[in-house]
């Protein structure tokens, strides 16, 4: 007694894993139809996949995307791990609940208020200093990366805190001080967990619209900004191809992160 | 001469290592806050930066002016008024289905054996990382007139007129369940799978059937993961901008969309940074607890080691 | 090294190189430590002995450094470590859980506090492998923690606390992790490996079996406070307090009043007992007081004939009866009600001839028999 009745529970995660995947598939389905209506099939092709990889703007923006979701990912990384760290091992200290507030914040607010707070910072910090605010790159980076901080230290902080104490004990009763102890103890210990940090700051950066929106400036224009910007203006099957693509690239992304972790246990 | 663990004296170690995050997130969040505080009291200027200094100086006189011009149309304005209103009953019923739906996977994937688990999880999570612009847009093809769907429903007899869903309210209903669906599994997932299966063998030996126990021993304990889970789910949603803007027709009145069209639209800053503060405020409350039970979580994990 | 024998009473001097001065620790309302002063002798092995709560961790934590004493101080060879981190001291601590690190080797390891110091790759080869030697696990250098059992494991955390020669050497409840079966050999074979370091040592454990069976001295403690100290064997014959003589061993107490009170002997009037005990040796309480007297278990002689005299036995009747294996453990509802407890060794009575459960028998016991107890 006490296992779930497997009929009611084949029944929930039926249904709730074909909505999750039915509108993923359909993409990646219609990546290869030969016709550009999305209602009927004409046949296989790769012709989508050969429109995607001619269009310039497009891959322009993709590479831009991942240049940034990459420095984002690695800023997130060390700036959200500190944070995550503080909040695993420094106790309660003062001003605490600001700190978490802080920290979380990001993680419930609505992107338009963050992508508003950053660039009012940006436009009256350029006011102040007399510099000629020039947005784009650089500006979108620093506002994925406040975004992207509060996952990974709600990811860090939880498995730091997993972590066992004895063992940065231990270290520092052989000698080792609490830098040292951090470096050599800590990190390796929460190596996998800082690595699927990593990715998910990457994810998210490479998705983001509106925060990018805000702060984008001209010349530049991020993957998310340019399919945005043309779904508006209508569907292009090639679209699709992206998508399968990048579902293709998570999946493998998400699966070896998963074997990663499970590895080092 | 008692020495309180809460409020220890800080030794200069450990200021260095709290102080860095911390003057870095004040700077990064809490200050450009304020600055959307401070802006929306100031008034619309054709230059850069297009919105007025609150503060002048002027002839030995510090004159402070606080323009309340864009307060007073949000709160009179019915459209402004209706806008949050909708936002807020959009983002309920969303957090109601995420509900309805989430909690039964999050329960049965925790429930499953750890080999299954990992493999759901894994399922829960891939959509979770794929790019949601990208989801949404497959849903604008499912829902439009001429979309799968109503291609499917009309071929199958069921009905002779295409079903109106695209660019309606319903739509970005879906849209928001949709997208925001793995935020409450995940982290109801994390509170469900550290339930200690033996409460439950304990009611069971006590008599208790199944949904009895399930009422009396596992719907309690894994409240503080609903309400982290709908707290990640509702704030978020009310300030949502792409799905409605993608999903939602001309009269889908959403806050995120209104505050996005008074900045890129009409260029009118302090209008977008009161519709912000506005916002924030309507979402203080669920945002003050969602803070407060990380506080809590944050510190009953922790604990000291007894001596 | 003097030969020194597990449990042996202590002949050095009981000079401080180990002093503890009047420490108290506080946390918020909770008082852990209650002014607890101590001194180890240079080359002791010294217990801390208590249920848990009652302070003995949180003194260690001091000793080690992870807390600091809201008032006192601590001094290791004359020098006053009380605010040093634990970085700083030449103090090293043997872990409850081992805490060897999973992601370095055993060598690596036993290494790494070596590496803190600075000290010179050979010189750190040589002196691994010594300590590894001296636990008997150089074999296992290349393995991983994961790979080892919890014995093996113990052993390496030990060579690791030993490589760096600290001053002193802190065990947290060491034999806590490991089967009961093994626990009695590990102790002794522990013992000869620190003894033949020479290196001081204070352990916390709540089993008093490991305080006796590895200590030179041991202290009991309850409630933040050192409640009694001296060898293992005086603390068990001579305790100091009722809680002394019911936590180290098991004992059989009776509360009564002094009527003759002479230098070299009292007797005590007690409801519990029909006739009054004799205590072969004077007592600091004066005549009239009352007082607690505790008998061990292992002092009751059990005989179904009256024994002789009219001091120091018992009439009642047999509520339960076991067979320990070396001895017989028997429960015994006197006349007036008290229970008693008396074990007795198959050597003094044969298996067939015990007396059986309901059966009245008599109890009594030598004149050296009962303690009386302070409080």
């Amino acid at each position: 007694m006490g296992k779930p009745s497997t009929r009611l529970r084949a029944l929930v995660l039926g249904f709730g894993y074909a909505f999750l995947y039915f509108p993923i598939l359909l993409l990646m389905v219609l990546s290869f139809n030969d016709s550009a209506m999305m209602t009927t099939w004409t046949g296989f092709s790769l012709r989508w996949y050969h429109e995607l990889f001619n269009d310039r703007a497009l891959l322009e923006a993709a590479r831009l995307s991942l240049i940034i979701a990459a420095c984002t990912a690695t800023a997130a990384v060390v700036v959200g791990t500190w944070a995550g760290y503080v909040l695993a091992r420094m106790g309660r200290f003062k001003g605490f609940a600001l700190f978490v507030a802080l920290v979380s914040a990001p993680l419930v607010i609505p992107e338009v208020v963050l992508g508003i707070s950053l660039l009012l910072m940006i436009v009256e910090l350029s006011d102040l200093f007399g510099w000629e605010a020039q947005n784009g790159a650089f500006t979108i980076w620093v506002g994925h990366v406040i975004l992207s901080m509060a996952y990974v230290s709600v990811i860090i902080q939880s498995r730091v805190r997993d972590l066992d104490r004895s063992l940065e004990e231990a270290a520092l009763d052989l000698g080792a001080s609490p830098i040292t102890v951090f470096f050599q103890i800590v990190l390796p210990l929460i190596a996998p967990a800082l690595a699927s940090a990593w990715l998910l700051a990457f994810t998210l950066s490479l998705d983001d619209v509106v925060v990018a929106s805000f702060l984008t400036g001209p010349g530049y224009t991020t993957l998310p900004l340019e399919v945005f910007s043309r779904v508006r203006l209508g569907l292009k099957p090639e679209i699709n191809a992206l998508a399968t693509l990048f579902m293709v690239m998570v999946a493998v992304l998400v699966v070896v992160a998963n074997r990663i972790q499970n590895r080092k246990g | 001469m008692s020495t309180s663990i809460k409020h220890a004296p800080l030794p200069w170690r450990r200021i260095l290592t709290i102080a860095p995050p911390f003057v870095w997130l004040v700077l990064f969040l809490l200050v450009p806050f304020l600055l959307v505080l401070k802006i929306s009291f100031a008034d619309l200027q054709f230059g850069v930066p297009p919105y007025t200094a609150l503060a002048e100086f002027k002839d030995e006189a510090l004159s402070l002016v606080l323009n309340l011009r864009g307060y007073a149309l949000l709160f009179t304005d019915s459209l402004y008024i209706a806008t949050y209103l909708e936002s807020v009953r959009m983002a309920v019923i969303t957090t109601i289905f995420c509900v309805l739906i989430g909690y039964p996977m999050a329960y049965y994937i925790a429930r499953s054996e750890p080999s299954v688990r990992n493999v759901l999880l894994i399922g829960v999570i891939l959509p979770f990382w794929t790019s949601l612009l990208l989801r949404v847009y497959a849903w604008i093809g499912i829902l439009r007139n001429d979309g799968i769907m109503n291609n499917l429903l009309m071929g199958l007899g069921l009905i002779d007129q295409p079903l109106e869903i695209y660019r309606t309210d319903l739509a970005v209903h879906i849209g928001l369940i949709y997208a925001y669906l793995p935020f409450f599994i995940l982290p109801l997932y994390a509170n469900l799978v550290k339930l200690d299966v033996r409460l439950l063998e304990a009611a069971y030996d006590l008599g208790a059937r199944p949904w009895r126990a399930f009422f009396s021993v596992t719907l309690p304990l894994s409240m503080p993961g609903v309400l982290a889970g709908a707290m990640l789910v509702f704030i978020p949603s009310v300030g949502e901008f792409v799905i409605p803007e993608m999903l939602g027709g001309a009269d889908t009145l959403m806050i995120g969309r209104v505050m996005w069209t008074e900045f890129f639209n009409n260029s009118d800053w302090p209008m977008a940074a009161a519709v912000t503060c506005v916002m924030v405020l309507l979402l203080l409350i669920p945002l003050v607890f969602f803070q407060y039970s990380q506080v809590r979580q944050l510190d009953a994990r922790g604990g000291r080691r007894n001596g | 090294m003097s030969e020194i024998r597990p449990g042996a009473p202590w002949s050095g001097s009981a000079d401080d190189f180990v002093r503890i001065d009047d420490v108290v620790k506080i946390f918020g309302d909770v008082v852990a430590v209650k002014s607890v002063s101590l001194n180890v002798g240079r080359g002791e092995i010294f217990a801390l002995l208590g249920s848990s709560g009652c302070g003995k961790s949180t003194l260690l934590r001091m000793l080690a450094g992870f807390e600091e004493p809201t008032s006192g101080r601590i001094f290791l060879d004359n020098e006053d470590i009380s605010s040093l981190p634990p970085y700083k001291r030449p103090v090293n601590m043997m872990f409850q859980s081992y805490a060897l690190f999973p992601h370095m080797t055993v060598e690596a390891n036993v290494a790494f506090g070596l590496k803190q110091e600075g000290v010179p790759r050979n010189e750190i080869h040589t002196r691994v492998y010594e300590a590894l030697d001296l636990v008997q696990m150089g074999a296992y250098a290349r393995r991983k923690p994961s790979q080892l059992s919890g014995g093996q494991q113990q052993r390496v955390a030990l060579a690791r606390s030993l490589v760096k020669r600290p001053k002193l050497l802190l065990l947290d409840e060491p034999m806590s992790a490991l089967d009961k079966q093994i626990r009695q050999n590990t102790q002794i074979e522990l013992v000869k490996i620190l003894d033949k370091v020479g290196v001081t040592c204070i352990m916390v454990t709540h089993d008093q079996e490991e305080a006796m069976t590895m200590a030179n001295r041991m202290a009991v403690m309850s409630e933040g406070r050192i409640i009694q100290c001296g060898t293992p064997q005086e603390v068990y014959d001579f305790p100091n307090s009722r809680f002394v003589a019911g936590f180290v061993g098991s004992t059989n107490l009776f509360t009564g009043t002094i009527t003759v009170d002479e230098p070299d002997h009292v007797q005590i009037e007690c409801d519990q007992l029909s006739r009054p005990l004799y205590v072969d040796h004077g007592v600091s309480e004066p005549l009239g007081m009352e007082v607690h007297v505790s008998i061990r278990p292992e002092r009751i002689r059990v005989h179904r004939e009256q024994p002789e005299g009219d001091v120091n036995w018992g009439h009642g009747v047999v509520s339960h009866m076991a067979w320990m294996g070396s001895y017989a453990r028997y429960q015994i509802r006197l006349d007036s009600g008290k229970l008693v407890e008396a074990s007795v060794s198959r050597l003094a009575m044969a298996q067939n001839d015990a007396p059986a459960v309901d059966e009245e028998v008599y109890i009594d016991w030598s004149d050296d028999s009962a303690t009386v107890l302070p409080s």
